[in-house]
């Protein structure tokens, strides 16, 4: 790296967005300054966000992608709320992010790409860039698109695929503003186009003269750095959530000992989770892509009846789809994952979008009396640990177990402090190869008074020959029954061994131990409850956290702890889903909040909100 | 690659008869196909314990109660999905798959046509009655258009499926027709079926006396069914009737095949039948001298091709990857978990 010709500013955090059009190539310039940024051992958090079309006509507000990463030298929970400094390839990029700016902002804009036509296309007479429009911000004009060509002048390239690489340039220049290590992005450069070695030549030369840019143009006064966080110590990788529930699949099947089955079918936001998936085959993973949903959870808990871990992955509409198959899991008594990456509905509502609004569906949206176990995910690593738990509860309590993920931690990213192999648990379960009846007969419904699991006897295990299915059974034997007691005491019994699965207590963040309003949330809450939980604290302002893994069956002490408080606060990217659970099933009188806009809370909206009911009440 | 166990000791029809009731309509079909399949298991030499029969919802679907192997009962058209995930996971596995016309070809039609087309290693029976018994009455897919029935009272508007030109369209490697009550010809397909290395698919003519009662006369009564029964033979021409009086000839000029009067062939010859033909479009034709008159309705194997399985394609991929790697599973998934871009904080 070059030595600093310019003066050193010291930050402790900074949040930049990368915007353009869908061909931009956003998302990976976005990517490749998270990784350089983690190299340097910030905290990070990421947030894309990014339109379900492919490519919307370019240089239009519909097509505007984006990428915001947050980096800090101390940690912290969100991608942060605004922008500290705006990349706007195009007029439509800076017209969609202009709103989210703070006064005082630094935004970089192509300035090549401010043509007549593209103003129009976002219905600009002028250019804002002319007149006044953004004087409350520091504006720096840079002909990217045409410094990036001059750059590959004489490379051999067409002017076409070199504007392709301002991009590159771009980064090249916010790498330098931010003094980030760039030696792994011109390794992934090389690793990328290996087969193109003049598109290796070209990204590189494109991120230098970026760079070069920086620390020559006097537009450019001063360089920042932000420091390392301290953080634990150990290995970290950058990891979004829906890598995290792949490898946490993988690590639930060598720690139980059991072939990992995926029956899937395409659907946004929960494809990657396939893709990683299929890339696994070593391990002993079958990744299916079926002919539909029903077909995929199907083939899933085919693959689980033959002592497979089955798992399907889908979205909202796919659960819907699977319903009848998530009840019939239930009444064998099989184990089965059922992810859900969470995207905002109804019907195909926003695919690229976030929302909680599947925490009903996945509570009750099934006929009959079919109770199961629901866990939720609070950030984009912790879907490793929460994938091994969902594998852990449906394999010992032979039961299908919802994994309510969604857009914002599938999609977003954090470090990840890697974990030992040797420390996750052990979640392997003993198929029964031995008659459990007095008579030498197998009796597929008698229980483990324990755990209230069924035996899980597989096909090829001689002796134990039997026949299940979706009919009432009778207790023990597992013939049909239509017996009125019976069906009784199986409706029950099925809604008891739920409830009795033991879940880890609630546990409560509340570092001023004199709180008297409690805010609870589950699932990807998590980051922007506890960034608004610590602002108010550091204002004097108490508050007490409590976040939700386990829905079903709820914590043991939950309702004690909710009892404790004077007021509890739900937020959720519902209408209020929890809170309904919470008051139904507890008599408190939960306070909702809600946001549904396909956005995850900003902790600017949650300290407001928060802060004005800690102190009217 | 893994294959089925044996049965260390010979089985016999009684140790494939599960202690359940039988509880199908007295008369009905089922109970024939029943004593067939069972009486037939045996001789197979599989391990009871690695036979499996998957069911969906129906009549037909109460079966794998009756078997006394494993059985999975499961929901309506979802059998061929759930035993796809089953073989394809358990290679070790000899998997039936029971359905019926509403079952497979209404409700579950989009399963069966993709695991027909992927050639999961699945032997399908699909009893045809041509109704829908278990709710008491209503058309099926299957049902000749024009038919009354209790939801259609002035009768059918549908067009129905004929399913082995279905099967066919989704180039399923074995398919063939039999019928319930001839319980030699059922034997020889199943026996056919189960030495067939990919999806096998059996549609079995199948009498429901309750609501289509007699649907199938005209190919069972002894008094019609030698004119109107074709049965299909391999390596021998295709002709019946009495004295085989008609030939089943493919036409100069035509696409498909047609039934003449063998006294009226002049130079042309009956075709003979070869189910190994590897153009699926041959026992297409054969499949659509059949039509809901059953006028000419050949029976036996339409099809018999290799192509290999799903079960093979994936297996041979896992092994493949498993050969390409080393140490233990442990190791392994640390070495994942630690790939990529990483940092140490001290």
């Amino acid at each position: 790296m070059t030595v600093p010709a310019k003066p050193v500013e010291q930050l402790d955090r900074v949040v930049i967005r990368f915007a353009g059009d869908s061909g931009d190539g956003m998302q990976l310039t976005g990517d490749r300054f998270t990784s350089e940024t983690a190299q340097l051992g910030n905290d990070i958090s990421t947030l894309p966000n990014f339109p379900a079309e492919i490519r919307a006509p370019a240089g239009t507000l519909p097509g505007v992608s984006s990428f915001q990463v947050h980096f800090a030298d101390f940690d912290i929970l969100t991608p942060g709320d605004s922008p500290n400094v705006l990349v706007a390839m195009n007029p439509a990029a800076l017209k969609a992010n202009l709103a989210d700016l703070p006064p005082g902002a630094d935004i970089i804009v192509n300035t090549d790409e401010f043509t007549k036509r593209n103003l129009a296309k976002v219905g600009w007479a002028v250019s804002p860039l002319d007149d006044g429009t953004l004087s409350q911000w520091a504006v720096h004009p840079v002909a990217l698109t045409s410094m990036t060509v001059g750059a590959l002048a004489g490379s051999g390239l067409s002017k076409k695929d070199a504007e392709r690489a301002k991009n590159m340039f771009a980064l090249g220049l916010l790498s330098w503003m931010y003094s980030r290590p760039y030696e792994s992005t011109l390794r992934f450069l090389e690793r990328k186009f290996a087969k193109r070695p003049e598109l290796v030549a070209a990204n590189k030369a494109a991120f230098l003269a970026g760079w070069n840019f920086g620390e020559t143009t006097e537009d450019f006064a001063v360089r920042y750095e932000v420091k390392p966080a301290r953080m634990a110590a150990g290995t970290y990788r950058n990891i979004t959530g829906n890598a995290a529930l792949a490898l946490g699949l993988v690590a639930a099947g060598v720690r139980a000992k059991l072939p990992v089955f995926l029956g899937a079918y395409p659907i946004t936001p929960a494809s990657d989770i396939l893709h990683e998936l299929s890339k696994h085959k070593r391990f002993g993973v079958t990744t299916l892509q079926a002919e539909d949903e029903i077909a995929a959870i199907g083939a899933a808990l085919g693959a689980s009846y033959g002592g497979a871990l089955g798992v399907t992955t889908t979205s909202g509409p796919g659960v819907a789809l699977k319903g009848e198959t998530i009840s019939l899991a239930i009444a064998l008594e099989l184990p089965l994952v059922i992810i859900d990456v969470q995207r905002a509905g109804p019907s195909t509502g926003m695919p690229t979008k976030t929302e909680q609004a599947d925490l009903n569906m996945a509570l009750y949206g099934r006929h009959g009396e079919a109770p199961l176990a629901v866990i939720a995910p609070r950030s984009p690593s912790d879907c490793f640990h929460a994938a091994i738990e969902a594998a852990r509860i449906a394999l010992k309590y032979r039961t299908p177990v919802i994994l309510l993920s969604d857009n914002y931690v599938a999609n977003g990213s954090e470090p990840w402090l890697l974990p030992e192999v040797a420390d996750l648990p052990d979640i392997s379960v003993a198929f029964t190869t031995e008659p459990n009846g007095d008579d030498g007969r197998f009796l597929p419904y008698l229980r483990d008074p324990q755990t209230m699991a069924r035996p899980w006897a597989i096909p090829g295990t001689a002796g134990l020959e039997h026949r299940i299915g979706g009919l009432e059974k009778a207790d023990k034997t597992g013939d049909i029954s239509y017996d009125p007691a019976n069906h009784e005491f199986m409706v029950r019994t099925r809604a008891a061994r739920i409830e009795n699965i033991p879940v880890p207590d609630v546990e409560v963040e509340d570092p001023d131990e004199n709180a008297r309003v409690l805010v609870l949330g589950w699932g990807s809450t998590y980051g922007p409850i506890g960034a608004a939980c610590r602002a108010l604290r550091q204002r004097g302002l108490p508050i007490a956290q409590a976040h939700l893994r386990h829905l079903a069956p709820l914590p043991a002490n939950l309702g004690a702890v909710l009892s404790a408080y004077d007021k509890v606060v739900v937020p959720e990217m519902n209408l209020g889903q929890l809170a309904h659970v919470i008051r139904a099933r507890y008599l408190i009188d939960a306070v909702a909040f809600n946001q549904v806009s396909g956005l995850p809370f900003t902790a600017a909206t949650l300290e407001n909100t928060l802060e004005d009911v800690v102190k009217n009440g | 690659m893994v294959s089925i166990p044996l049965t260390p000791v010979k089985l016999t029809t009684k140790d494939f008869k599960s202690d359940q009731e039988v509880r199908w309509c007295p008369g009905c079909g089922d109970y024939a196909i029943l004593a067939a399949v069972q009486s037939f298991m045996p001789e197979l030499g599989i391990a009871r314990e690695n036979t499996v029969f998957v069911s969906g919802i129906g009549c037909s679907s109460r079966f794998p109660y009756y078997m006394n192997t494993y059985g999975l009962h499961s929901i309506h058209g979802r059998a061929p999905a759930i035993a796809t995930g089953l073989s394809v996971s358990r290679p070790d596995l000899s998997v039936w798959v029971v359905t019926g016309d509403g079952d497979a070809l209404s409700i579950g039609g989009n399963h069966l046509i993709h695991a027909l087309r992927r050639n999961v290693n699945l032997k399908i029976l699909l009893f045809n009655n041509r109704i829908y018994g278990l709710t008491k009455g209503q058309y099926s897919p299957t049902s000749e258009i024009g038919k009354v029935t209790k939801s259609t009272p002035v009768g059918s508007a549908d067009a129905p499926f004929n399913p082995l030109s279905l099967a066919l369209g989704a180039e399923a490697t074995f398919v063939a027709r039999t019928i319930d009550s001839d319980r030699k010809h059922l034997q020889s397909v199943l026996r056919a079926a189960a030495e067939h290395e990919g999806s096998a698919f059996v549609e079995i003519y199948q009498n429901c006396n309750i609501f289509n009662d007699g649907a199938f006369d005209l190919i069972k009564d002894p008094g019609t069914r030698d004119e109107h029964l074709i049965r299909l033979e391999q390596g021998q021409p295709i002709t019946f009737g009495t004295d085989q009086q008609f030939s089943v000839v493919h036409p100069g000029g035509s696409f498909g095949l047609s039934v003449l009067p063998s006294a009226d062939l002049g130079t042309e010859t009956p075709v003979v039948h070869d189910a190994t033909v590897d153009d699926p479009a041959y026992a297409f034709a054969l499949s659509r001298l059949s039509g809901s008159d059953l006028n000419t309705t050949p029976i036996g194997i339409f099809r018999n091709v290799q192509r290999p399985s799903y079960d093979e394609l994936i297996q041979k991929q896992l092994l493949d990857a498993k050969a390409q790697s080393t140490g233990t599973p442990e190791a392994m998934l640390s070495d994942l978990l630690t790939s990529g871009d990483t940092w140490t904080i001290l």
